[in-house]
């Protein structure tokens, strides 16, 4: 199992944009993925309604994991996407 | 014949009277609806939520660019597979198709409602999305609008993207919701479309086909069934309102051309980067505490630095007024919490609780000095509460020994607006903040919704205390702004600049109004207000003998 741990980087926090532009990369990716508050229940993360419903905001913690093969890479630039301001290129 | 007026959140300006015609019966399943072999229901779910997805990309591909991308991602909704997945679970283990739709959509709804705020407003694209599947396996028309005849008011109990998006703006007058917020799809895309919109009317439930209704969206009133010539006339005077505000641009200026810089209020970045695009001369109120609330430990140099950088960038070279901290016993911080306390509007709040954690203090003049070099903006920063004159100094040594030029205080205190002329001695500005010098001023609780006659703004004593502080700042050749509500109403805005009063800060979306109330009248006019306010017995007296007093071009558009 691959994990990772990162800050929501998105000054409106994980929902919107920032929430449609991870979902279509997870997606994009082709391989399953979860996404979790620390200590909370999993989500698929290719599901918008579970990653906005996970309520995360600005700088709050989410762990994405993945058991497919070559999770390290997908994860890490998932990581880096989660990090952006993704809300700023707006406008 | 009686009106009834009932108000909500206008959220798309304009005004309009008409009929009303009610959209959208919900869908719902059938009572008992029998379950279907897993083989069959799945595919037919499936398929469901797959033609709802469909149908919004083929409407998106049709509109505008605002409506088209929340259509296509309200699409994204009905393809999402958590949803499917868990109306398929319904199904398989035994619910009518519908009915599985149905809870799944409700459990997403249900978590959305739950988190609030801006989650509550999508779980109406989410129930939108559960509807029209609900309609597609049970192979009745979609949720939503009625074909309308003529011209007509449009009342639901919340509208959803799809039916906004689509609306024909010929036959629709005006929208009216019982639900709804002001970042709610459908407030988004009235205002897009320039339909005239209120939502969250709960009243609007009572509100049955034919009634007439006279809408403004600017206040959020909506009238039920006014007489027709009393509808007339204020559709009428709404109109020319909204046309002078139109023409309302500019810096903030009496008819004689003395400056009143109109600011803007604001409480966090998303505010910022709102309030940056508006007509306004900067900020005169940013609020910090939003940066301190959200975390349970002191927030480093460095962070703070990144927000104050993102809340000054919008603004250019234009000002940006920083209060310091403004926390207390009533909004206490996990890592300054000096205890609770038994009347926290009066303990150790503010520049109090500043003085007794100093480090709290430094960090965030620190931060405030980075990002203004970072951004060349023009900072000034000042206290919350400040009391005596030595609070006054004290604060400005420090905030100069962070090179930061230009010190100020706020002016809540009556001690300190009495004592005005020592204190501003000390700094570069000050800030009436009228709310908490209301409270003060005439011992009356603002939390407590039954003294509101006791903080009414137009209170003469409290008019007093402001013209004793613009006093000791004039004495001083030193500008003294209103920061508070007050500075928002532009019949009272008229008298603080007649008391002395040299910029207005308010809610952005106040500054047209105020700015053409300053246009129509000259200096001299304003101070002869604000003798005749500080002359009235009361504050219901003060407020008629201004607006009987006031222009009459500025009169016409109230």
């Amino acid at each position: 199992m691959t994990t990772r741990t990162v800050e929501i980087g998105s000054s409106v926090g994980l929902h919107a944009r920032p929430a449609a532009l991870f979902v279509q990369a997870v997606t994009a990716s082709g391989i399953a993925i979860t996404i979790a508050r620390p200590g909370g229940k999993p989500a698929p993360a290719n599901s918008i309604l579970g990653v906005m419903a996970l309520g995360a905001k600005h700088g709050e913690t989410v762990e994405l994991a993945s058991e497919a093969e070559g999770a390290d890479a997908v994860l890490d630039s998932l990581v880096d996407l989660l990090k952006q301001d993704l809300d700023a290129e707006e406008g | 014949m009686s009106t009834t007026v009932v108000q909500g959140i206008g959220v798309s300006a304009g005004s309009a009277y008409g009929p009303v015609v009610r959209a959208g019966n919900p869908v719902t399943p059938p009572d008992n609806e029998a379950a279907l072999p897993a083989a069959e229901v799945e595919p037919l779910i499936r398929g469901a939520l797959e033609a709802v997805a469909k149908d919004l990309e083929n409407r998106a591909a049709s509109a505008e660019d605002t409506a088209a991308s929340i259509l296509s991602a309200t699409a994204m909704l009905a393809r999402d597979p958590g949803l499917a997945d868990n109306a398929v679970e319904r199904a398989v283990s035994g619910a009518g198709p519908a009915t599985a739709i149905d809870g799944a959509t409700q459990d997403y709804v249900n978590q959305f409602t739950e988190l609030g705020g801006y989650f509550a407003e999508r779980a109406t694209d989410v129930r939108d999305v559960g509807d029209r599947a609900i309609a597609t396996v049970l192979g009745v028309s979609p949720p939503g609008v009625p074909p309308m005849e003529k011209p007509s008011v449009l009342v639901a109990r919340d509208l959803a993207p799809a039916e906004t998006a689509t609306l024909d703006r010929a036959l629709v007058l005006a929208i009216v919701t019982e639900e709804g917020g002001r970042t709610s799809h459908t407030a988004i895309l009235a205002a897009q479309m320039g339909i005239p919109a209120v939502v969250k009317v709960s009243e609007a439930k009572d509100f049955d086909d034919g009634h007439m209704v006279l809408v403004d969206g600017e206040s959020g009133e909506v009238h039920l069934d006014p007489p027709p010539e009393v509808a007339d006339a204020l559709v009428q005077r709404r109109e020319r309102r909204n046309k002078v505000l139109a023409g309302s641009t500019g810096p903030g200026t009496t008819k004689d051309g003395k400056a009143i810089p109109l600011l803007a209020n604001i409480g966090g970045v998303e505010d910022a980067i709102a309030a940056g695009k508006a007509d306004v001369e900067g900020v005169g109120l940013f609020r910090t505490e939003f940066v301190f609330l959200s975390s349970k430990t002191a927030p480093t140099v460095e962070e703070q630095t990144e927000i104050y950088r993102k809340v000054f960038e919008p603004f250019g070279e234009r000002r940006v007024v920083v209060r310091t901290l403004d926390a207390g016993a009533d909004k206490p911080l996990a890592f300054a919490d000096l205890g609770s306390e038994e009347n926290p509007a009066l303990g150790r709040r503010g520049l109090r609780l500043s003085a007794e954690l100093p480090e709290l203090l430094d960090a965030q003049l620190e931060a405030l000095s980075a990002a203004a070099h970072l951004t060349g903006a023009d900072v000034r920063v000042m206290a919350p509460m400040v009391a005596i004159v030595e609070e006054a100094a004290w604060f400005a040594r420090r905030v100069r020994e962070n090179g930061l030029p230009k010190v100020g205080v706020m002016i809540e205190v009556p001690g300190a607006a009495l004592r005005s002329e020592h204190v501003m001695a000390e700094v570069d500005f000050g800030s009436l903040g009228t709310n908490d010098l209301a409270q003060y001023t005439m011992a009356a609780d603002r939390m407590q919704g039954e003294l509101s006659d006791l903080l009414d703004p137009w209170q003469p004593a409290l008019l007093d205390v402001i013209a004793a502080a613009c006093h000791g700042a004039s004495v001083n050749g030193k500008p003294m702004g209103v920061c508070g509500e007050s500075a928002g109403d532009p019949l009272l805005a008229l008298v603080l600049v007649g008391l002395g009063v040299t910029s207005l800060s308010m809610a952005p979306s106040k500054v047209p109004l105020v700015r053409y109330s300053l246009a129509c009248h000259t200096f001299a006019q304003c101070q002869r207000l604000a003798h005749l306010a500080r002359s009235a017995r009361t504050a219901h007296d003060a407020r008629e003998v201004v607006r009987e007093h006031a222009s009459a071009d500025f009169t016409a558009v109230l």
